[in-house]
Parts: C-alpha cells; sequence; structure tokens
C-alpha cells in the first residue's frame, strides 16, 4: 500500500516536471518502486528483471538518448483536451476490466487451474530444478524462449545498424569534406 | 576525465563484483531467481560503468564492437544449435533428454537448460552493449564542466 502510494507520487511528479533529467531519473525510481511491488506479491523473477533492466540499463540509455537531445521538454503547443479525454476513457476501461477480475490471492482462479498445478507437480521428477519459474521458460516452454532470444537478437541487430549506419555516412560525408 | 579519482576507484573496485554477482545469476538461476535474460543485463551493466567511467575508447578495447557483435549472434546459435542437437540425435527439437543417457534424463535437462540459459545470457549481454556502444558513439563527450 505504502509502495502504491509512492508509485503514485512519482508518477504525478513525472507529470508536472519539465527537466527531463530528472524525469529520467524519477521513471529509475518508478522502475524501483514497482519492483518493490513484485517482491512484496511474491513474484521474485519479475522483480528482478524489473530492477536490472528496467531501473538499470534503460535509464542508462535514457540518459544516453538525453546526451543526443535537450534537456527541457517543449511546452505543449496543442490543446490537452483530447489526450485527457483518452486518458479517462482508458483508464475507465481499466477500471471496468478489474471488476471481472478474481480476488487477489484466491487459489480458485481460472490461471491456478489451467496448466499451472501441472507444472508444480512434474516439475521435480522431470526437471528437478527448484525454480518453476526457469523449469517453464527453459525447457517446458523452450521455444517461447528462444522466439524471446530472437527477438532481442533482431532489435539490438536492428539499433546498431540504424545508429551506426548514420554515423559512419556522417564521417564519410567529413572526409570528403576535408578532401577537397 | 582524469580527476574524477574517487570515481574510478570505486567503480574498479565495483566491477569484479557486479561480474561476479551475474555468473551467480547465471549458472545459479535454477535454484533461486534470475535466469539468463537478468545475469546478461547484470553481465553488460559491468561493462557500461567501465565505459562511463573510463570512456568509450577503453570501453572498445575491452570489448571490441567486432567481438560483441559476433556474441549477439553466437548467443542464438548457441540455443539453437542445442535444439538442432536434439534433433540429430533423433529426439523432438528442444527435448534436452537427448543430451545425456536415457538414464540419466534429468541430467541432460540440467545440462539443456544451462545451455541455453548461457546462450540466453550472452545475447543479452551482446546486445545492451552494443546498444550501449551505439548510442554512445553518437553522444558528444560529456564535459567535466557538466557533472
Amino acid at each position: 500500500m505504502i509502495l502504491f502510494g509512492f508509485l503514485i507520487i512519482t508518477s504525478f511528479a513525472i507529470m508536472r516536471l519539465r527537466n527531463l533529467f530528472a524525469v529520467v531519473m524519477l521513471s529509475g525510481v518508478f522502475s524501483l518502486l514497482s519492483a518493490g511491488l513484485f517482491v512484496a506479491m511474491d513474484a521474485v523473477d519479475v522483480a528482478f528483471t524489473e530492477a536490472a533492466v528496467g531501473a538499470g540499463i534503460s535509464t542508462v540509455l535514457m540518459l544516453g538518448t538525453l546526451a543526443l537531445t535537450h534537456q527541457e521538454e517543449k511546452p505543449a503547443q496543442h490543446s490537452r483536451a483530447l489526450p485527457l479525454l483518452v486518458v479517462f476513457v482508458t483508464g475507465a476501461a481499466l477500471l471496468y476490466g478489474t471488476a471481472d477480475l478474481p480476488p487477489f490471492g484466491s487459489a480458485d482462479t481460472p490461471v491456478q487451474q489451467h496448466v499451472a498445478p501441472e507444472y508444480i507437480e512434474r516439475t521435480p521428477e522431470e526437471i528437478d530444478v527448484p525454480n518453476i519459474v526457469t523449469a517453464v521458460l527453459a525447457s517446458y516452454r523452450g521455444y517461447d524462449t528462444l522466439g524471446e532470444t530472437v527477438v532481442i537478437f533482431t532489435a539490438g541487430i536492428a539499433v546498431i545498424v540504424l545508429l551506426h549506419s548514420s554515423t559512419r555516412r556522417r564521417r564519410r560525408e567529413d572526409g570528403k569534406e576535408a578532401d577537397t | 576525465m582524469d580527476h574524477h579519482f574517487i570515481l574510478r576507484v570505486v567503480s574498479k573496485m565495483l566491477i569484479p563484483p557486479i561480474l561476479l554477482y551475474a555468473l551467480y545469476v547465471q549458472f545459479h538461476g535454477d535454484f533461486g531467481p534470475g535466469g539468463g535474460f537478468q545475469a546478461g543485463v547484470i553481465f553488460a551493466v559491468a561493462f557500461i560503468l567501465y565505459g562511463l567511467v573510463y570512456g568509450l575508447d577503453h570501453l572498445r578495447r575491452v570489448a571490441p564492437p567486432s567481438m560483441v557483435r559476433a556474441g549477439i549472434a553466437l548467443g542464438v546459435l548457441l540455443y539453437a544449435g542445442t535444439g538442432a542437437f536434439s534433433l540429430f540425435k533423433g529426439k523432438n527439437y528442444l527435448d534436452y533428454a537427448a543430451l545425456a543417457d536415457a538414464e540419466h534424463a534429468v541430467g541432460g535437462q540440467h545440462l539443456g537448460i544451462l545451455l541455453v540459459e548461457a546462450g540466453v545470457g550472452l545475447t543479452v549481454a551482446s546486445v545492451m552493449i552494443a546498444v550501449f556502444i551505439a548510442f554512445a558513439s553518437r553522444a558528444p563527450e560529456i564535459k567535466d564542466t557538466d557533472w
């Protein structure tokens, strides 16, 4: 509950601030807080990923992006009525959706009754690793994880190609100018 | 950045434990929270910290971009190759039982998980380092007065 309160305070602070450096730092804080929230909800693996990726790497990459652009956010040019309407409609839809969710922590939710009991039952004898998340990720759902790895591979290659080709072109143009 | 002496010393002391922790997360992922994705990110963080403090040229010397780019592909190849190996052994794709004798099927699972997690970790770490290098080599060098 306290963590939730801090999350809301952080998001309001992010909305109010114009200094992008502070916004990046606060979004790192936001990630760390939600990682703490995941720990409180017993999702340690998710929390670990959130802390490492959300609070760590993406903050550094955002800072790298900031170094390429400006420190201050430009004031909005257009009216704010339409974005506000979109936010309210989306929020109402989400609230409407949560009404159908089973209560937090209840044992007879559809998620708990589908394949999860089978994984929990079969992992000790078939895979024999204490962390069932790892067993599901790497063994039972190895195809999915292979797909995820290929997605990371493709995304990484794309970023390298996009960023490197432009620097190389600029360098080549600089070289040409130096020649003439 | 010559006068950031404390920063240099502290980061030099921090980098080996970060690398060690990444390896712990990588190989202890079966027993506690963690695994290839998280370990790859933590491993890359050590390199990024080095690059931030000591400059991009030093980072390029430690992790040559060509090697980092090769690592991206090698990780995926390690994962896919593990699957292909079990195909050659006459089992289904990614059936780790092929990695060990029939009576040691569980051991095959352990080895298979270890191999594919290593592939995931290698790819994730390489992508993160490569993306950082790609970003940082575009940026103008941070001046000492900006700190």
